[in-house]
């Protein structure tokens, strides 16, 4: 699929491979790249996946791979806990007593 | 984003943070191991009457100081009789762009635009970029704000993503690094390439920013109830919210209010493991930042760091993950209070000291932070049973960092471990162990230290043993 210029997108870029990472780190993490993600518009028409330069809220132009396209925020308020059920009923019997009381 | 050379940008560092703080960091130094850290302050420029115009001027500081009544008789319920202090807390929520951060951004950010810059860089994964990017909004400055967020299975910590949404709301450019340390290498490369400002919260316009809460805090209290508080609890990190605030009760004139550091225990996950980033619930206010930050302060990104809690700590405490999580639902059901965990780390430690102390007694939380989606104890409590954390409720002294969450089966149970500050004070003194000091040095150190010189002289002692 083409993605037109001017799509806002969030790119990806490795900016070291793990031969060029700084010393004396964790084995997990020296074994690894270490990547970037940035968001911008697309400075020509680019494939999902494939390289392509974007410009940035500050105006500067980066080359990456395209990974997304209009980008979304998917953080929520997670999942219900139960524990956090427990933990409420816990304060308020504490603090008010139980409610038969 | 273009590749760098580490060992390129290590070379040119000072010359990159010279032209990127507006301050000549060469200048502040003695002939031996130390520096003059209140003409590092003195020289950075603003009095402390400009400081409070700049944040007044930017909706910062001014924020409310409420007594949790509530949440004291609660801490009574579990107390002896005549026990159990007055709890108070500065919501610091209510700041632009929603915790304490602002009034460290406002500074910094008011310094680069007069000087000229075009724009601000921050290195930061917490509240401080959604501060310096609303506080760059406010100014006309670009923003760029450079956040450790995934690991190398791309998972992120939510509390990360929330506030990566603050910064681009408030139109910064956001970028997102997998794990490393290296992070400070792509933030020199991009001071470089920018030559924007560092907003760094090191400097001294990170840290006399906060000077006006710890100020607010002492005044009102005294104004209130005729007497300074008799202990203020900060959230420690990298040690700027602690050292602030520190100086600003000293300057309001409370010469015996305690100051304690509060952090949540992460004993045993490394901060630079991409395995452990994800096995962690808090990302900031955390023993990962607070004891090596107090340890070795300079570790920062500027020469000199302004932040330098052993001058200022009396004593240091450390709680658990879970009964933070546990005060934060409690701040919620009993206050009305909805708040972000990490900032109700110093809380947890109130909750439990307020035990100790005599009923009429002034104990302050020094701060709270804005909560949301990600940023929240349900998403992240939600995150580490994702990532195989066991959440089970017990006795907190009992939680291992990285492998479980114990949640507190009751308010009683809330704990806290007391570091020994001198074994802080001798792993600082490590690195001197073999070197010939003079008397100014030892001067520095007891600054430093907060100790005497003769002690100063026998910790060393210690450590050479």
């Amino acid at each position: 699929m083409l993605i037109p210029k001017g799509t806002f997108v969030r790119i990806r870029d490795y900016i070291l491979l793990p031969e060029q990472r700084a010393d004396s780190l964790p084995e997990s993490t020296s074994k690894v790249p270490l990547k970037c993600w940035v968001k911008g518009r697309l400075q020509e028409e680019a494939e999902l996946y494939e390289e392509a330069t974007i410009e940035t809220a500050t105006n500067r132009l980066i080359k990456g791979v395209v990974k997304e396209v209009h980008p979304k925020y998917k953080h929520t308020y997670g999942d219900y806990v139960e524990e956090i059920q427990q933990m409420r009923e816990t304060i308020l019997a504490e603090m008010w007593g139980d409610k038969d009381e | 984003m273009s590749s760098y050379d580490i060992q390129d940008l290590l070379n040119r560092k000072n010359s990159i943070i010279k032209n990127s703080v507006g301050l000549d960091y060469d200048t502040f130094e003695f002939s031996g191991i130390g520096f003059d850290y209140e003409k590092m302050m003195h020289d950075a420029g603003y009095s402390f009457e400009e400081v409070r115009n700049i944040q007044n001027n930017n909706m910062v500081g001014a924020t409310p100081l409420i007594e949790l009544k509530n949440i004291t008789e609660y801490a009574r319920k579990f107390a002896s009789p005549g026990y159990g202090a007055r709890i108070f807390l500065k919501d610091e929520a209510s700041n632009l762009s929603g915790s304490f951060k602002a009034r460290r951004a406002a500074i910094s950010v008011h310094k680069a635009k007069e000087m000229g810059y075009k724009g601000v860089i921050a290195a930061t994964s917490g509240n401080y970029g959604a501060a310096v990017a609303a506080l760059a909004a406010k100014y006309g400055l670009k923003c760029i704000i450079v956040q450790e967020c995934f690991d190398s299975k791309n998972l992120a910590q939510p509390e990360i993503l929330e506030k990566a949404r603050a910064c681009e709301a408030y139109g910064a450019e956001v970028i997102q690094l997998s794990v490393g340390p290296e992070l400070f290498y792509t933030f020199l490369n991009l001071l470089d390439e920018t030559g924007y400002f560092n907003a760094s919260l090191y400097s001294p316009y990170g840290i006399m920013g906060i000077e006006t809460l710890g100020y607010e805090i002492a005044k009102e209290t005294e104004k209130r109830h005729g007497k300074f508080p008799d202990v203020v609890v900060c959230t420690n990190a990298g040690g700027g919210n602690l050292t602030g605030t520190a100086r600003g009760v000293r300057r309001a004139g409370a010469k015996d209010t305690k100051i304690y550091g509060a952090s949540v225990n992460l004993e045993g996950l490394h901060m630079a493991s991409d395995q452990d980033f994800n096995r962690k619930s808090f990302t900031t206010g955390h023993t990962g930042f607070g004891l090596p930050f107090a340890i070795n302060p300079d570790r920062s990104d500027v020469p000199r760091s302004a932040a330098r809690p052993m001058r200022y700590m009396d004593k240091y405490y450390t709680v658990n993950q879970g009964s933070v999580f546990f005060i934060t639902e409690a701040l919620a059901v009993l206050e009305g209070l909805e708040r972000g965990p990490a900032g109700n780390t110093s809380l947890a430690v109130a909750f439990k000291l307020a035990q100790t102390m005599k009923k009429d007694e002034i104990i302050v939380v020094q701060e709270s932070e804005y909560t949301g989606a990600g940023k929240h104890h349900q998403p992240q409590l939600s995150f580490a049973k994702k990532n195989n954390i066991d959440i089970s409720f017990g006795l907190p002294h009992k939680e291992k960092p990285g492998q479980n969450i114990i949640l507190p089966i009751s308010a009683e149970k809330i704990d806290v471990q007391n570091i020994d500050l001198d074994r802080i004070r001798k792993s600082y003194l490590k690195r001197y162990k073999n070197k010939k000091l003079t008397d100014e040095d030892y001067r520095y150190l007891s600054d430093e230290l907060s100790v005497g010189t003769n002690r100063v002289k026998e910790l060393l002692k210690e450590v050479k043993a």
